[in-house]
């Protein structure tokens, strides 16, 4: 498999370089020579040879993060950062289905007696 | 690259000889495998011991007939992934009964030294000078096995069968 | 139930012990994540997308509800509350944290329980049928041999850096209900002439970039040999596969390279110099090792308690479950309950903490304290008397795990796809859940009968897509999702490899083109209790790509 840095690397709009936290496996943004939560605080760049930079210091920092990559984000008039594709959406906002509830017995019994009511077979 | 042979770092005594370097006289060497056999019957009547390293991607049983001219067999872990060499390790100890020094060389790394030394190996030239100080602590994580293996430990199928049988840290031979 | 002795449960101690101190190293810096991944994946442990994944196996898909309950309690203390049973009878958590993963391996070292193995380069979890010890078809308890071939593959010395991953799987059931045929090294007993049991050994199934069916290359393997020809096989395997390519690097590709005849001789030239050393199996080991497994203690019962025909007259939803959810047992008087992880809406296999808790304790109550896991994603209550099947049935409807859509065209096994998954392309959840809405109506469910989805989210095919009868592969395209569709893929005996029936569709468009297959089968089925599967063998899959791609 290539690693990013092996990898000719193509700019063809905003993009920031991401990565796991290595402690709780959380998405990150590199910034400032460190990572960030926030996409809105995260480096962008537009350069390829500042995209180069950012990725290769990610890389190094084997400590904190692990599997950068660079990824296209949009960029909101307001001076927002937004995730770039589907995948990257994902990363920042999490599953697009609904998690299970962590509900109660009762309550999915009652839930259940509700459904049941209301549903013909 | 520190060597350790016995839970211990030890020196090196074997010189390494490359591809196309003459081979000194009188000192313990491993050579490349494919040389060797170019110049099998010759060098295996040296006096002084002689070693071979065997790449991971040829059978052993090539090396079979001059086993018992063999001091030492080195094995390569081009990356410590490659899996290929406990194979070898454990046909020349096993199939073989290569009885000179088995030295694992290459990515050797501390998680691995527990497998090594079940599929065979007696020294090891370890990529981390911080594993090799650990060597020992390292290669007794774990005093339950499930199988037989070539460094002689009861596997638990058998022991199962004994009665009285509790589990137990397997003394470690000193070398 | 397999009981545990205390060398068992030393090594899992051990195993724990030995992880806690490779995550400190790696925290410290001390490992660099190149060294540390083959570590963590040998405990199963993924990087995903939003967080790391642990994948705990469960043995051949059976727990006891000490164990399930533990398993409620991890998802509670460590994750987000719930856990994913998957194609292959482990469960995953999709949320768990590095820092804690040594105490949540710690917790469920004490059932027992680890994630060995679950990952990485190294024998994989080996499953059976999930109905195991109670079918009424099988010769003998397969989990027995699949014990006997896990522990002699756990920490292997020799094989715990094998080029691949490398799955088995173990049948003794007449029908196959373990997929055998999809799996690197399959064993299926059979009966020979004589009366005799042994085993046929099938290599080099895998699914994936380039799917392959498994051959057959020991027709009748003593069950004495058992270990030392799983070992030649593996022995083989790790000296001569590929290991420059990760996509040519399993057992499949060294088979079909080779071909089955020359692989075959290969492993028996090995096979003959070890087959009467130490791996020869003693029948007092095997017994040792059945002699752990517990059996209930079944009390006589008849067949048909009166009550529960009454109960099935009298509530039609009931009867409605048990003709869709339970089958025959092995004992007169029992049945095997399966439990739906298919509710309209859910993720396909998913279960909250406290599901598993309420499944625990009918498991105490009405199933000798035992559940299985199938690689279909639904859970087995495997020893129910009949007559508490009623009662059972209104307390697994109350935690909605009775929707009687087993087998059905709802009952889709899918992956986690791009919603979870870093390897994936596309997202497969939401397309399994808009495709069972579609099907919601279970008259409807019903009039189609069995049909078996797969969705997988990338070519991985940890969804099984290629063996199923509808099979739904997600790729990009420029950045968007669409969805290849294939048709008539089976994994029984009779495996199958799915015919790809056009181009990829939209996102949009995957649930409608189900429902088109469905309407044309439908109109081509010959009766109506015909199965899908054999309209299409019969009709052949050019109506079904003439209906699908018309207006597309």
């Amino acid at each position: 498999m290539t690693s990013p840095l092996e990898k000719k690397i193509k700019i063809t709009g905003p993009v920031v370089v991401t990565a796991n936290r290595v402690g709780d496996g959380a998405v990150v943004y590199r910034r400032g020579g460190g990572w960030t939560t926030a996409l809105d605080d995260a480096d962008v760049t537009t350069s390829a040879t500042e995209a180069r930079a950012l990725i290769t210091a990610a890389i190094a920092d084997d400590l904190n993060a692990v599997g950068s990559y660079i990824a296209p984000v949009k960029l909101t008039g307001a001076g927002g950062v937004l995730p770039g594709n589907l995948r990257e959406s994902i990363r920042h906002d999490g599953p697009t289905i609904q998690l299970p509830e962590p509900i109660g017995v009762e309550t999915m019994v009652a839930r259940r007696k509700n459904q049941d009511a209301h549903v013909s077979l | 690259m520190p060597l350790v042979k016995g839970s211990r770092l030890v020196e090196d005594d074997y010189v390494r000889v490359l591809d196309e370097e003459p081979i000194p006289d009188g000192v313990p060497v491993i050579v490349p495998g494919k040389r060797f056999l170019a110049d099998a019957s010759e060098l295996s009547q040296r006096e002084a011991p002689l070693g071979v390293l065997w790449s991971n991607d040829r059978r052993v049983a090539e090396l079979e007939p001059w086993l018992n001219r063999l001091a030492l067999v080195a094995l390569v872990f081009p990356k410590f992934r490659d899996g290929r060499a406990y194979s070898q390790a454990r046909l020349l100890r096993e199939r073989y009964c290569f009885r000179g020094e088995l030295r694992a060389t290459g990515d050797v790394l501390r998680d691995q030294f527990q497998f090594l030394l079940r599929a065979g190996f007696d020294s090891f030239e370890v990529k981390k000078p911080a594993d090799a100080l650990v060597f020992a602590k390292a290669a007794a994580r774990y005093s339950v096995f499930y199988q037989p293996s070539a460094d002689g430990g009861a596997p638990v199928l058998r022991r199962r069968l004994q009665p009285g049988n509790v589990p137990a840290v397997r003394p470690r031979e000193a070398v | 139930m397999y009981l545990y002795d205390d060398f068992d449960r030393t090594l899992v101690a051990e195993r724990v012990a030995d992880f806690r101190d490779q995550v400190a190293r790696r925290l410290s810096g001390e490992l660099t994540e190149d060294e540390f991944k083959p570590l963590r994946l040998m405990n199963g442990v993924y990087l995903q997308l939003h967080a790391y994944m642990l994948r705990t196996a469960i043995p051949y898909g059976t727990l006891s509800s000490k164990q399930l309950r533990m398993l409620a309690h991890v998802a509670r203390r460590y994750d987000h509350g719930y856990g994913h049973f998957t194609t292959r009878q482990n469960i995953q958590y999709h949320w768990i944290k590095l820092e804690e993963l040594p105490d949540a391996m710690a917790d469920l070292a004490r059932v027992g329980m680890h994630g060995m193995q679950t990952s990485g380069n190294c024998v994989r979890n080996i499953t059976t049928d999930q109905w195991a010890g109670v079918a009424p078809d099988e010769i003998e308890d397969p989990r027995i041999w699949a014990e006997v071939v896990r522990q002699h593959v756990t920490l292997h010395p020799e094989f715990s850096f094998l080029p691949r991953k490398f799955k088995i799987a173990v049948g003794t059931a007449r029908h196959d209900r373990a997929a055998l045929r999809i799996h690197d090294l399959a064993l299926q007993l059979h009966r020979n002439g004589a009366g005799e049991t042994g085993f046929e050994v099938m290599v080099g199934g895998g699914l994936g970039r380039t799917p392959f069916l498994a051959k057959t290359i020991k027709p009748f393997l003593q069950k004495r040999d058992v270990l030392s020809y799983v070992e030649a096989v593996l022995r083989t395997y790790n000296q001569f596969a590929r290991r420059d390519n990760l996509w040519k690097a399993r057992i499949k590709i060294l088979v079909h390279d080779l071909g089955a005849e020359a692989f075959a001789k290969e492993v028996d030239a090995e096979w003959q110099s070890i087959k009467d050393g130490a791996l020869a199996l003693d029948p007092a080991i095997v017994a040792e090792i059945a002699g752990r497994f517990r059996y209930p203690q079944y009390q006589r019962l008849d067949d048909g308690p009166p009550a529960l025909g009454e109960t099935r007259r009298a509530d039609r939803r009931f009867d409605a479950w048990m003709n869709n959810s339970v089958v025959n047992h092995k004992m007169p008087g029992y049945a095997i309950v399966t439990l739906s992880l298919k509710p309209e809406g859910g993720t396909p296999g998913d279960a909250t903490a406290e599901q598993m808790d309420v499944v625990a304790d009918l498991a105490d109550r009405y199933s000798f304290g035992e559940i299985r896991v199938g690689h279909e994603q639904n859970l087995a209550l495997p020893h129910v008397a009949q007559r508490d099947l009623a009662a059972l049935w209104r307390e697994l409807h109350a935690i909605g795990v009775a929707t009687p859509n087993v087998g059905l065209v709802s009952d889709i096994i899918a992956c986690p796809g791009l919603d979870y998954c870093s390897l994936a392309n596309a997202r497969s959840i939401p397309i399994a859940q808009e495709i069972a809405s579609r099907f919601r109506n279970l008259d409807l469910a019903r009039d189609l009968g069995r049909l078996h989805i797969n969705i997988s989210g990338c070519i991985n095919a940890c969804g099984h897509h290629h063996v199923g009868h509808i099979g739904i592969l997600g790729v990009e395209k420029n950045g968007e999702e669409f969805y290849q569709i294939t048709l008539g893929g089976k994994a029984d005996a009779d495996a199958k490899l799915g015919t790809l029936i056009g181009p990829a569709v939209p996102y949009a468009q995957v649930a409608d083109v189900v429902e088109d297959i469905a309407a044309a089968f439908i109109e081509l089925r010959a009766r109506p209790d015909e199965l899908f599967i054999d309209t299409l063998a019969r009709a052949g899959i050019e109506p079904f790509r003439e209906r699908v791609y018309a207006a597309r």
